[in-house]
């Protein structure tokens, strides 16, 4: 059983607390810029995520859901 | 955050007007989380805010009635809105120039009457909307658009003085401390006391760049390396957090 995590990619200003503060290092910058000129955070190695919510609720833009994925 | 939260804010202003990184985000991701988890009825609750970035956690972004008042004065029309309508959860979420600096001489007689109210001060040390200048919360040493070569002036220590005005049920946390600042909202929120949080918020820009800690996850890393969980004996080197 894994975890599901969501960024809502609008919402996210690139920050990067999540990269910094994910025990797992889940989390990478985007290779390149959105169409808003921003490099967003993408979860590249979710099979890591342990479900702990750090990133979640550290995230000033409320963009990141972690949810445990279906069995 | 998890999805069926987002009800408790308005997500057509999402995303936010913050900088990339402002630590008054985590505090609004806290207070949403914690009214979640509480299932929390959203038309009993009020949120009061004044003037400044601090001003902007609750009004816009929160799906309640919000009141959106002048520059230091949220206090006075939080205990108006209590008084008229006992019943109601008010809770006062503002920055430190709003509430401690412009506003302060009402904090501490909120605090000392107890009126039973929560006022939440989203403590970024500094004025950050209008370009940084140093408020009562500035530390010395610090740099601000105001003081360039470092604050010559000591800072209120919020727990201290919202405890000796005489108020009870009092927090502090940092933008780090975001599960137990979560715990602690949830907490105040089920009860009708006077309430107080002083949350380090950090802001990045203003006060980030100028004290080399313009890296939001730098800061946040900060918060953690020079924080202390009260127990008994408080330190004031350090950044004391916990209940007090
Ligand atoms: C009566 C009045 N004086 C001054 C201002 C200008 N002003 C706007 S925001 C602000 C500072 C807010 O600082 P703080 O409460 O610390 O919030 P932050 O922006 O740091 O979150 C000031 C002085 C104003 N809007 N109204
Ligand atoms: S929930 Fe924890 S382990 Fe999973 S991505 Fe977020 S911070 Fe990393
Ligand atoms: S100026 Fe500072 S407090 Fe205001 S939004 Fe930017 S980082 Fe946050």
């Amino acid at each position: 059983m894994g975890y599901k995590v969501i960024i809502r990619e609008n919402w996210c200003k690139g920050c990067y607390i999540c990269l910094s503060v994910c025990p797992k290092n889940v989390f990478e910058k985007a290779g390149l810029l959105d169409d808003r000129g921003i490099i967003v955070s993408k979860a590249v190695r979710p099979e890591n995520c342990i479900g702990c919510q750090m990133c979640a609720d550290h995230c000033p833009d409320l963009a990141i859901t972690v949810e445990k994925e279906d069995e | 955050m998890k999805q069926e939260y987002l009800k408790y804010i308005r997500d057509n202003v999402f995303p936010t007007a913050f900088c990339p990184g402002c630590g008054h985000g985590i505090l609004l991701n806290a207070f949403v989380s914690a009214l979640g988890e509480l299932d929390y009825d959203q038309d009993n609750l009020v949120l009061v805010s004044g003037i400044g970035c601090g001003g902007w956690i609750a009004s816009p972004h929160m799906n309640t009635d919000t009141l959106h008042t002048t520059h230091g004065r949220a206090i006075p029309f939080a205990i108006g809105v209590k008084l008229a309508n006992p019943k109601l959860k008010v809770v006062v979420i503002s920055g430190d120039g709003d509430l401690t600096t412009i506003g302060g001489n009402h904090l501490i007689h909120a605090a000392r009457r107890r009126i039973p109210i929560t006022v939440i001060c989203g403590n970024n040390n500094i004025y950050g909307m209008t370009g940084g200048q140093a408020s009562a919360t500035t530390p010395v040493g610090a740099k601000t658009m105001t003081t360039p070569l470092g604050n010559d002036y000591r800072p209120f220590d919020l727990v201290k003085l919202v405890k000796g005005a005489g108020g009870e049920h009092v927090y502090r946390y940092t933008a780090f401390h975001a599960m137990q600042m979560k715990k602690a909202f949830k907490d105040v929120l089920q009860k009708d006391d006077f309430s107080f949080f002083d949350i380090l918020t950090g802001c990045p820009v203003q006060y980030g760049r100028r004290n080399e800690l313009r890296e939001p996850a730098k800061m946040i890393q900060w918060m953690k390396d020079n924080s202390v969980l009260y127990s008994g004996e408080y330190h004031d080197d350090k950044i004391m957090v916990g209940k007090f």
